[in-house]
């Protein structure tokens, strides 16, 4: 490629100017971190703040025990036909029967983009959660599969165990691994582009639902 | 267009692209004002956004230590700019990525244009991206047979209006819901020819059109939010799930980085991604962000690439003033506080940064003689919201003075000498505005030449007419006229008066001495310093509410002559000014303590208005 033949002497002259410009500044100030780090709310504020939250954004919120789960999965897949799963994902939160197809993905078993495009619904599960924004972290964890099954389905149901919830962004941050490919997610895809009103729903899963699994 | 530097020090190395101005913004700024259009979206879109900031914002407590953490974090990466731009590249490359440095907009369009070739394909899609807004990417790569697909709702209703973006966040706010229907009634291939002016069927029609080519094309481009030097990681942030799309989907993925946006941690993030989404859309949080660390096996793009791009940015980083232009996260708060913004739009800026940032961003990277990038650092009132607004504390206003003494020396002053032993700045001949101010300097200096030229006065009276009013005036003085009017001068000057009605006996003192003028110099000596720091306190602290006059105001270093007479200044009116100081002072630091801003302060005042 042409391109490489040019990098080595783009690059020192690049970094050649930056000393350059540089020269003998003074050297900066160690930033100062007295913004909040740790979040001050009990486990049910932070709950009831997360749903709080995701309602704002429009998506919808539940709160259910390993009980109650696999219900509360059938009546949101309602009248989808197929849902993907991660082929590592916990069965006793499937619901039995029903009319829908699970279409497990992973190793050994990756579903084609059409295949994909074909699908109604993703259950998958989560990472960490930030209450105070809304934010629900995907790392392509085992249980959560990789990144395009909970991007192509248009309805993503999406598990939230109770004790990965946090107050605040920092302390979210601070559970994700930076070499896994993460997803940040806050509601449902938006846009404001057109006069900047909102409007749900444009590439991403247009219907979003979060289940808080109490422990 | 820039300059081949051969990366000795003193040579001048600019950005080029779409950031020079073709046309002053004087001049472009009328043509855009005559846009009624422009004006009702802008004037209902900066007031939604405005007040949406100020909410989410004001429920962050914090929110003032962060932009403190945010702006000296950014102070730290420019001054260890080189070893992280190295340590990125190191973790991006041993993650499995590539990485790939441009001198300028020319170079990086090449790269890209080059690998997207290497994969043999004529259509990739697009995220937005300011980086490759600035280096003008798409119109290079269609003069190369390929189309950029833009997937952002509002940069694909520019693309398919053949049209520029007028926002950094929100490219197509110059376009009313009307207009966007007739744009994708007459360009989307096989849309209803009844597609409605409703924002979710005209979403919804991008979505559509969309779907199909995320599925098909195998190459997307993309900018970058943030790079991560101790992990290689990328980070795209976005609303629609078209970058995520576009991240995903695709085998490769190339990704043009601005130098200036590496930062040292991981856990740098849980400043900037607290920062940004409220500054900028005033939400909580962005609906998206996508970050990757390399080549995941089985998920997403196999093939990475990133380009580093200088383009002028080393340029901007020599002004020890200026480089703070470079914190700057695109959240675009500057604009949509900015009373000159509002009226104007994007689009009179003539650069894809426009606003208070892009008017000093600008023409540091391409230097103040780009095209008409002089006229930026004017597109300002100096109100400074921009400030004030501003996630990483860019001092805004301190840069546009800054630029502005920059143009006047340049232009009609002294030519400083470039760091570094490089050639003076171009120094422009003589203009206008020069001859105006050495015919002034030339009759101001004498009472002669002045008694002479008010003896044209009544020339003037006589060009006003009858209605006494003069309302053009030629060349360069015309600027005043054009949007006033000028009384008409009165028929004889004070001095011609003066010099016909005064009383004899007043020509000299009673005692018929002359007033000792030097005397009275030397007798006042210093009163003007005690007088400032009565009122500053001599430490730069102000006065305390509880004792708001100090008595000697430490003048003691200017007292001049010993023998000199003390200046009873602490009259009256010197107590009422330092009650108003100390007021004022005090209501200042009350709305500091609950941390709000003056620009917050404002705001909520003409919301309460308009209630």
């Amino acid at each position: 490629m042409s391109s490489s033949d040019s990098t080595p002497s783009a690059k020192s002259e690049i970094l050649a100017r930056i000393r350059g410009a540089l020269g003998g500044a003074p050297t900066p100030p160690v930033p100062s971190r007295r913004y909040q780090r740790e979040g001050a709310l009990s486990a049910d504020a932070v709950r009831e703040q997360l749903i709080d939250r995701l309602e704002d954004y429009r998506a919808r919120a539940f709160v259910e025990t390993r009980q109650t789960l696999p219900a509360r999965i059938a009546e949101l897949l309602g009248e989808a036909r197929t849902c993907v799963i991660p082929v590592v994902i916990d069965r006793s939160w499937l619901p039995e029967g029903g009319f829908w197809q699970w279409r497990a993905d992973g190793e050994g078993a990756v579903l084609s983009d059409a295949e994909l495009d074909a699908t109604d619904a993703v259950l998958t599960s989560s990472t960490v959660s930030c209450s105070e924004t809304g934010t629900i972290f995907l790392t392509s964890a085992p249980d959560e599969g990789r990144r395009a099954i909970s991007l192509v389905p248009d309805h993503h149901i999406c598990v939230v165990p109770a004790g990965s919830i946090v107050e605040l962004l920092p302390q979210a941050l601070a559970r994700v691994d930076p070499e896994r490919p993460v997803t940040m997610f806050s509601g449902p895809s938006a846009t404001s582009d057109i006069e900047l009103q909102r409007v749900e729903g444009v590439h991403g899963p247009r219907k979003l639902d979060v289940i808080i699994l109490k422990d | 267009m820039s300059t081949v530097s051969l990366g000795m020090p003193g040579i001048r190395a600019y950005g080029s692209g779409n950031i020079i101005a073709a046309e002053s913004f004087p001049d472009r700024a009328p043509r855009e004002l005559a846009n009624p259009t422009l004006r009702g979206n802008l004037d209902m879109a900066m007031h939604k956004i405005r007040t949406k900031r100020a909410i989410v914002v004001g429920e962050k407590d914090d929110w003032q230590q962060l932009r403190t953490a945010g702006s000296e974090i950014k102070q730290n990466v420019l001054a260890n700019l080189p070893e992280l731009l190295e340590r990125f590249e190191a973790e991006f490359t041993a993650r499995g990525g590539h990485v790939h440095w441009a001198r300028d907009a020319d170079e990086a369009n090449r790269i890209v244009l080059d690998l997207i070739r290497a994969e043999g394909v004529t259509e990739v899609n697009k995220i937005k991206s300011m980086a490759t807004q600035e280096t003008g990417l798409n119109e290079h790569l269609e003069e190369h047979g390929i189309t950029a697909i833009e997937t952002d709702l509002a940069e694909a209703i520019v693309q398919l209006g053949h049209d520029t973006p007028s926002h950094i966040l929100v490219p197509a706010i110059h376009r009313n819901r009307t207009e966007v229907r007739d744009i994708f009634r007459r360009e989307i291939p096989g849309v209803s020819p009844d597609l409605s002016d409703d924002p979710a069927e005209l979403a919804e029609a991008s979505r559509v059109r969309l779907r199909e080519m995320f599925f098909r094309n195998r190459v997307a481009i993309s900018g970058a939010n943030f790079g991560i030097a101790e992990t290689g990681t990328l980070t795209i942030v976005e609303s629609e799930g078209n970058g995520r799309m576009c991240l995903t989907m695709p085998d490769t993925l190339i990704t043009l980085m601005g130098i200036e946006k590496v930062l040292p941690t991981f856990a740098d993030l849980e400043v900037f991604l607290q920062l940004l989404p409220r500054s900028s859309t005033g939400e909580r949080m962005n609906p998206y962000t996508s970050m990757w660390s390399g080549v995941t096996p089985g998920d997403g793009p196999q093939n990475l690439h990133v380009i580093l791009l200088d383009n002028g940015r080393t340029e901007v980083l020599r002004d020890e003033v200026g480089r703070q232009a470079l914190h700057c996260i695109r959240c675009s708060a500057c604009l949509n506080v900015c009373p000159v913004f509002e009226k104007t739009g994007g689009h009179a800026y003539g650069s894809v940064y426009p606003g208070p940032i892009g008017a000093i961003l600008s023409p540091q990277l391409t230097g103040i003689h780009a095209g008409k990038n002089s006229s930026l650092p004017y597109a300002s009132s100096l109100c400074g919201a921009c400030y004030d607004v501003c996630p990483v504390k860019i001092n805004i206003p301190e840069v546009l003075v800054h630029l502005r003494a920059e143009d006047v020396d340049a232009k009609h002053g002294k030519a400083e000498d470039a760091p570094g032993g490089a050639k003076p700045a171009r120094r422009s001949a003589p203009d206008q505005m020069d001859a105006i101010m050495l015919a002034a300097k030339a009759m101001f200096a004498s009472g002669t030449r002045m008694g002479l030229a008010e003896r044209g006065l009544p020339a003037g009276k006589l060009v006003a007419g009858r209605d006494q009013v003069i309302s053009t005036l030629p060349g360069l003085i015309g600027g005043w006229t054009k949007y006033r009017d000028i009384d008409a001068p009165p028929s004889e000057a004070f001095r011609h008066w003066w010099k016909k009605n005064r009383p004899k006996a007043d020509r000299r003192r009673p005692d018929g001495t002359a007033v000792d003028v030097l005397a009275l110099i030397e007798e006042n000596r210093g009163a003007a310093q005690r007088l400032h720091e009565r009122f500053t306190g001599a430490d730069g602290q102000g006065p305390s509410s509880a004792d708001p006059a100090p008595e000697d105001g430490g003048a003691a270093a200017e007292g001049g002559a010993p023998s000199a007479p003390a200046v009873d200044d602490r009259g009256e009116d010197g107590d009422l000014y330092s009650r108003l100081l100390a007021v004022e002072r005090e209501q200042i630091q009350r709305e500091e303590a609950t941390g709000r801003t003056l620009a917050d302060y404002a705001r909520g005042t003409e919301q309460d208005g308009e209630a």
